[in-house]
């Protein structure tokens, strides 16, 4: 077998997760949960301030109090800090009050520096800089097709619009964190990741000890969204603390409110954009000027960093004649990180809302003009399949006709996505009893990829995913990367594939059996004497694509009175190239749709400029979206 | 001013009569805790909460801690057949008090557990105790609950994947098998 199979027993139908029984029981055990012998409880001081020199730590008060074990400091002052929130020191103890008691003894001083959190001010050269050599905003990044101007003027309409996005927390459910211990020997490290090996280095280098010394296991994580690649300067200081306590473990879980501050974020943007098209809706002219802020890193100082406020432009479309001036700008705040496809939504926000506006100046349908000018064939289907399902053609009307102070209004759009599969291994194991079961180090945020791989590995055996024993999270395990930017899929299952390739071919040579799989397997197995088959495979081309493509139409509710918004209904035409467990991949589209929704209407971290906090660091004021703000979801796979 | 202590020491007197406890703290107590049908001494510091109590000391980790504040119900347990957040309860409060954890709702699966497996009502699995005993509550009220009820009784539990859909389709499922025996 070459390829994955014409006529698949497994691949594309509906499983249930292999692990759901231990997740809806609480008996899954997450980094947080974490309680390895004489362990102690970790916590991290943060800067009040969003700029100051910081002269001098004192740690003596703290660590003379009850139940103290250990107390370090960030960095070995003096140091700067460049936003609120930023570590300053960490201690551990033998619980949380003791903690919090030696938190709020460590004495700092500190000469507070002028700041800057709002991204119109930073971008002025009179406002204070958020590193001294350098201005606050980056050099923009240019691009040019065609002849713009030119362009425009022959274009039959032109439309102009500013759009903003704003910034988006992470906001995943189990906080960043770890529970480690260091002993002199080695590293044991349960991480709560999306990157058990960038963890594993991260510790090794922070704690000068060998790779193999360094163990770091994920077995359940509570969420990720791009932002928990690496130990963080959280782990780090975990690490520290577990030496300092002659080699306790630690468990260092931020709390809420460091979530806000610290550990990633999606990057705002601020987008001028003017689009032309001529009167048949060919758009012709298009050109974008924007900046944002990825804090105060601008995205570059952070393992899997957004890398910038910048977002693909004019996104899914093809305009010939574009111009596109993107600016990054520093400002006092925490980084960004990677978030749920980093750069598209404000890009397809951004886009999409002014093909809209082209739409109502032409007096033409918003669906009609988008298949005029996508060139993805997939999506212009998809638009038809979505449109048909929605009933799109019977619910258009124009803006602003609906009767009353209650609008009704429907709105569509379409995406795409990289993903693409990169170079995993997996080995699998044959046991003489007839029992399976496979190693792979990768991690799985909630994905299903533990339930991938039995289903995998019970295609190409013929036998029931149940019945198959997966191991993943864990770095003696053969390596699979980090799993971020849609690639874990497309990764793992070639790699279980290739393994269980392997292994077959070694149980047919064992067994003298030409075909072992199914209503053969026990006999197979039954000829294997003591040792069981043990079989590694590796990722390879052939087995996995890239690009995917999806439509999404919505309806809603506006209450022009009161502006309460509601969405009532959405469609989503998705293609994700080869299904394997079509049940836990509506979850996704589900999660996503919904994560959407929260960026769209409810969820945005606000900066106070008097003072440069965060002011919404929790769940009262930053809202996530909950059960009444779900609308009915309609999922189309192709 | 006299006036105003007056005041607040008959509350405490009121308080101290209707409880028959002494002002505790600020050093640690021992106390009782009936937990999933079992008796547990601990000795804790009136400011701790219930939800620190059963992770931290009594290894039922199953509830969780997301805001620690009342706002997202990963720590909902079951206090005299009543969901509360146990994040926003001191474990003071909880003397002859019966508490039902995630890991005290049944011998095996219980029909929203089986349900939520059946739905795949989970992704990363961090919230999903905390919606199966906001669910659990509500069934043991309700064999048959609307989907508007449903969705209410979860109006405190949030989930970051947004599995909400499945959710609910698995306490409906539950609802229309009426076996909701729990």
């Amino acid at each position: 077998m070459s390829g994955w199979p014409k006529n698949p027993k497994q691949l594309g139908k509906e499983h249930l997760r292999i692990d759901g029984p231990v997740k809806v029981s609480g008996s899954a055990r997450f980094a947080s949960d974490m309680q390895p012998v004489g362990w102690l409880y970790g916590m991290i001081l943060r800067s009040p301030w969003p700029a100051a020199r910081i002269r001098a730590i004192d740690l003596r008060p703290a660590l003379s109090l009850p139940g103290i074990r250990a107390a370090v400091t960030a960095n070995d002052p003096p140091f700067t800090v460049r936003y609120c929130g930023e570590e300053l020191a960490a201690v551990a103890g033998l619980s949380k009050q003791a903690c919090l008691d030696a938190l709020s003894a460590i004495k700092v001083n500190a000469d507070p520096l002028p700041f800057v959190v709002e991204e119109e001010a930073a971008l002025r050269d009179t406002t204070p800089r958020v590193f001294e050599n350098q201005p606050n905003a980056g050099e923009p990044r240019e691009m040019q097709t065609g002849e713009v101007d030119a362009a425009f003027r022959t274009a039959d309409k032109t439309v102009e619009g500013f759009f903003q996005t704003q910034v988006q927390l992470h906001h995943c459910l189990e906080t960043h964190g770890n529970t480690v211990q260091v002993t002199p020997d080695e590293i044991t490290c349960w991480a709560s990741t999306q990157g058990i090996s960038s963890v594993r280095d991260g510790l090794a280098d922070n704690m000068g000890m060998p790779l193999d010394k360094v163990h770091v296991m994920s077995e359940f994580m509570g969420g990720g969204f791009g932002s928990k690649f690496g130990a963080g300067i959280e782990g780090g200081l975990a690490a520290r603390l577990s030496k300092e306590a002659g080699g306790l473990p630690v468990r260092l879980m931020l709390t809420r409110f460091d979530e806000a501050l610290a550990v990633g974020n999606r990057p705002s943007s601020f987008q001028k954009v003017r689009l032309g098209a001529r009167k048949d809706g060919t758009l012709v002219a298009y050109e974008l000027e924007t900046f944002g802020t990825a804090g105060y890193a601008s995205g570059g100082g952070t393992a899997g960093g957004g890398g910038g406020a910048g977002f693909p432009a004019p996104y899914i479309y093809r305009v010939p004649n574009t111009r596109v001036r993107q600016t990054t700008v520093a400002i006092n705040a925490g980084s960004a990180r990677a978030m749920r496809a980093p750069g598209h939504p404000q890009a397809s926000f951004g886009m999409e809302s002014i093909v809209d506006e082209m739409a109502l100046a032409l007096g033409m349908d918003p669906v009609e003009l988008r298949i005029k000018n996508d060139p993805s064939e997939i999506r212009r289907q998809q638009y038809q399949i979505a449109a048909e399902r929605f009933s799109w053609n019977a619910k258009y009307h124009s803006p602003g006709s609906s009767e009353g102070p209650v609008k009704a209004g429907i709105g569509c759009a379409g995406a795409t996505w990289g993903g693409s599969g990169q170079g995993s291994e997996a080995e699998v194991r044959i046991n003489p009893d007839g029992t399976v079961e496979v190693r792979c180090g990768t991690q799985d945020l909630g994905t299903g990829t533990k339930t991938l791989i039995a289903i995998v590995a019970a295609e190409m055996f013929a036998l029931d995913p149940a019945a198959i024993s997966v191991r993943i999270g864990d770095t003696t395990f053969p390596p699979s990367g980090g799993s971020g930017g849609s690639t874990t899929a497309a990764s793992v299952a070639p790699a279980v594939f290739d393994a269980c390739q392997n292994a077959l071919a070694d149980l047919a040579s064992a067994s003298g059996m030409s075909d072992p799989t199914g209503s053969n397997w026990r006999s197979a197995t039954a000829r294997l004497r003591i040792n069981p088959i043990v079989a590694r495979g590796r990722w390879k081309e052939g087995l996995s694509s890239r690009g995917v493509g999806g439509v999404q139409m919505a309806e809603v509710e506006v209450d022009t009175e009161t502006g309460f918004i509601r969405v009532k209904r959405i469609v989503c035409v998705q293609d994700c190239g080869l299904v394997v467990n079509r049940l836990a991949s509506v979850s996704q589209i589900n999660g996503g749709i919904i994560l959407g929704i929260g960026f769209a209407l409810y969820e945005e971290r606000i900066l106070d400029g008097q003072t440069g906090v965060v002011l919404n660091p929790n769940f009262e004021t930053y809202k996530l979206p909950g059960a009444a703000d779900v609308p009915e979801i309609d999922v189309i796979l192709q | 001013m006299a006036g105003a202590i007056a005041k607040v020491t008959a509350a405490a007197q009121s308080v101290e009569s209707l409880d028959d406890q002494k002002p505790v703290g600020p050093e640690a107590v021992k106390l009782i805790l009936q937990v999933n049908g079992k008796r547990h001494e601990v000795e804790v510091e009136p400011r701790v909460t219930l939800l620190d109590v059963l992770r931290n000391r009594l290894q039922l980790t199953g509830a969780k801690e997301v805001c620690d504040r009342g706002t997202c119900g990963a720590c909902t347990v079951l206090v005299n057949g009543q969901p509360v957040y146990s994040c926003m309860k001191l474990a003071v409060e909880m003397r002859a008090q019966e508490i039902t954890t995630v890991e005290g709702i049944g011998d095996s699966l219980t029909p929203i557990q089986r349900a939520f497996v059946e739905c795949d009502a989970l992704m990363c699995g961090y919230c999903t105790p905390g919606f199966v005993m906001s669910l659990t509550a509500l069934f043991r009220t309700k064999q048959d609950p609307t989907l508007e009820e449903i969705k209410k009784a979860c109006s405190g539990n949030l989930c970051r994947c947004g599995t909400y859909p499945h959710i609910f389709r698995a306490a409906q499922r539950v609802a229309e098998s009426g076996s909701s025996k729990t």
